[in-house]
């Protein structure tokens, strides 16, 4: 944590090649739609009892503009795998490649904006100041931040409320600036870690359709962490059923929402392309929570979860 | 004693304040009844206050009227003073006595005068001691922060360092300054009497001063890793906004020390000029003139308020870095 950064050398040594290095990003990016690329890998902590192995071959590819979900019970590695590709842990074994760089390197380009389940604002800045922080520290000028932050607390419905602080805010208020705020750099990918987990279930609701509208409106790949069926459900392209000890990725579940989708359930199974677009993602709508396939998909997530067709109880509830 | 009834008084009044800071621009209607009401609580701090000293008073006068004139004995050990005018003068006296001139040469400037005079210059002294215990303090925190064995290696000498008696090493601090010499620059009696003031001053600012840059949760460590934040980065957007409510606390209880460190130190290397020197030489005029010993007293008692009110006006200007402290 403590390691100086911004002299280390990859900025410095960067900064001359910055066109071609931008060039050929926007290059891979349209040629290869490849986000995060990650192979192979395991991730074993060392703890005074000994060895956890908390991810053993993890193979996970999310494309440029995907929503994917992880989902799993506690201690699945969820949140782990994240952290790998925020690059605030290294793996053990095995690669990872963000945009098809380094996660280190993806990290000091600022490819990536994360939320987690605190919103981890400044107490002592105003909810404007919170959201330019990323701005402010990579040096954006003045004007541009005031713009920028204009605009994304508008994108969260959150324009009045520029001036105030945190503590004046409400547990989903504070959530919706810390989105803004991962939203400043306009990262080509969000990392969410449980971001609605310590909200009440009608402001949970709420933000999820907001979440859907937002990642729509900049098109930006998102791997959200969470341990709610129906939230991954609602908001995935595709949701990744993982199991704990060691925490293995057992059954990747494509999403197939929407009236349209709904009735092709079936017929299109064998297509195995996700629906990727802003168009599709934009049509989730709060009416989607009482489609048909919206509740054969949460089954579909549940057996992947219980690894057996769950024969009792009542659908779409969540089992947490 | 001092410091610290100040520091209640100003931590009240602060977070009182939060209640119409809190409404900024939603509700103006209820403006009004909200500046009476801070007004009205303004008024009863006030109140409070004089309510104290003049409870003060009643107790001396009252004691000095109701005791027997030999104080309270239990066997042979006295338990409470002598209540007679030599022991115990009476407030008017001493207040009186702050009026009229310090000898009775007709040249002789008023004692009041002469207090202050020497208050300021110990306060002046104190406050360049703060000043370096501050830069040494902070200086020691970020060094013990950002390196964990620093943090083991030093903290216990830190510690250490405060159990060494002041009055065993001020005359040796006074000797090594005598011969320092440096171009045309030469060591002055004050700046030993300051160098033992920084040296009581340093520690709880040290000590605070790391809490505080410790302070910042798992979560915004690794927002700033995120962000690419370098260390200084980290250190000016995050560090230190999060140290601001352990850093006050730190900075009072150092500007206290320092006044206290400044006086000893005057007394022990026998600096001219300062409060301490004048607590020594009236009190040894006691016995032909009681109530001048208490004016040097009144003079520190100000002394230490002052002091400490400064760190609190520091403390209403940095009130933005407080919210946490507030809401807790």
């Amino acid at each position: 944590m403590s390691a100086p950064e911004n002299a280390a050398a990859p900025d410095n040594a960067a900064a001359p090649e910055t066109p071609a290095t931008a060039a050929a990003a926007t290059a891979a990016a349209t040629a290869a739609p490849t986000a995060v690329e990650v192979t192979a890998v395991d991730k074993v902590f060392e703890t005074r009892g000994g060895q956890v192995h908390a991810l053993e071959g993890i193979d996970l590819t999310v494309a440029a503009g995907e929503f994917v979900s992880l989902i799993g019970p506690s201690g699945c590695g969820k949140s782990t795998l994240m952290r790998l590709i925020a690059d605030l842990d290294a793996p053990t074994a095995g690669a990872i490649t963000v945009f098809g760089k380094t996660p280190a390197q993806a990290r000091l380009d600022q490819e990536y904006g994360i939320a987690f389940q605190q919103a981890g604002l400044l107490p002592w800045r105003t909810v404007a100041a919170n959201v330019a922080l990323p701005l402010e520290l990579h040096g954006a000028a003045s004007a541009d931040r005031k713009a920028k932050v204009e605009q994304l607390l508008d994108m969260v419905g959150l324009a009045d409320f520029a001036d105030r602080y945190p503590d004046q805010l409400s547990g989903g208020m504070q959530q919706r600036v810390a989105i803004a705020r991962s939203l400043a750099e306009q990262p080509r990918l969000l990392l969410m870690d449980e971001p609605f987990g310590a909200l009440d279930e009608m402001t949970r609701e709420k933000m999820q359709s907001d979440l859907v509208r937002i990642s729509a409106e900049t098109g930006a790949a998102v791997v959200f962490v969470t341990h709610s069926i129906p939230e991954a459900v609602f908001l995935s392209d595709r949701v990744v059923v993982m199991s704990p000890r060691p925490g293995r990725i057992r059954e990747i579940v494509p999403m197939r929402l929407g009236s349209a989708a709904g009735s092709a359930v079936g017929v299109a199974q064998a297509t195995t392309v996700p629906s990727t677009g802003g168009a599709a993602r934009a049509a989730r709508t709060d009416g989607l929570r009482e489609d048909r396939s919206f509740f054969e998909m949460v089954t579909a997530v549940r057996e992947a979860l219980h690894g057996a067709p769950v024969t009792t109880g009542a659908r779409g509830v969540e089992t947490r | 004693m001092i410091g610290d009834r100040v520091a209640t008084d100003e931590g009240g009044r602060v977070s009182r304040s939060t209640g119409p800071g809190l409404d900024t621009g939603t509700s103006r209607p209820p403006r009004p009844t909200k500046a009476a009401g801070a007004a009205r609580r303004r008024l009863a701090a006030v109140g409070w206050g004089v309510f104290g000293i003049v409870l003060l008073v009643v107790l001396w006068e009252g004691y000095k009227l109701l005791a027997p004139a030999d104080g309270v004995l239990i066997g042979e050990t006295r338990v409470l003073p002598r209540t007679t005018d030599l022991a115990m003068p009476h407030v008017w006296d001493m207040i009186g006595r702050l009026g009229e001139p310090v000898t009775r040469s007709p040249s002789a400037q008023a004692l009041w005068l002469v207090v202050l005079l020497a208050a300021l210059t110990t306060l002046g002294i104190a406050a360049a001691g703060w000043l370096v215990g501050v830069v040494v303090g902070v200086g020691l925190a970020l060094v013990m922060q950002r390196w964990r064995l620093a943090e083991w290696g030093l903290l216990p000498w830190i510690v250490l360092s405060q159990t060494v008696p002041l009055i065993a090493f001020a005359p040796i601090v006074k000797s090594w300054g005598s011969r320092v010499e440096i171009g045309s620059f030469e060591w002055q009696d004050w700046m030993s009497v300051a160098l033992i003031a920084s040296y009581l001053a340093f520690f709880p600012i040290a000590i605070g001063a790391l809490k505080g840059l410790q302070s910042p949760d798992r979560i915004h460590e690794e927002l700033m890793q995120t962000y690419a934040a370098g260390y200084w980065a980290t250190l000016a957007k995050l560090r230190f906004p999060a140290a601001v409510p352990y850093l006050l606390p730190a900075l009072r209880l150092g500007a206290a020390n320092a006044v206290i460190g400044a006086v000893v130190a005057e007394v022990s290397t026998g600096l001219q000029g300062g409060i301490g020197r004048l607590l020594i030489q009236f009190a040894g005029q006691a016995s032909g003139d009681p109530a001048k010993a208490w004016g040097p007293i009144f003079g520190a008692i100000v002394l230490g308020l002052v002091a400490a009110g400064s760190v609190a006006l520091l403390g209403a200007i940095l009130k933005n870095y407080r919210r946490t402290e507030e809401a807790a």
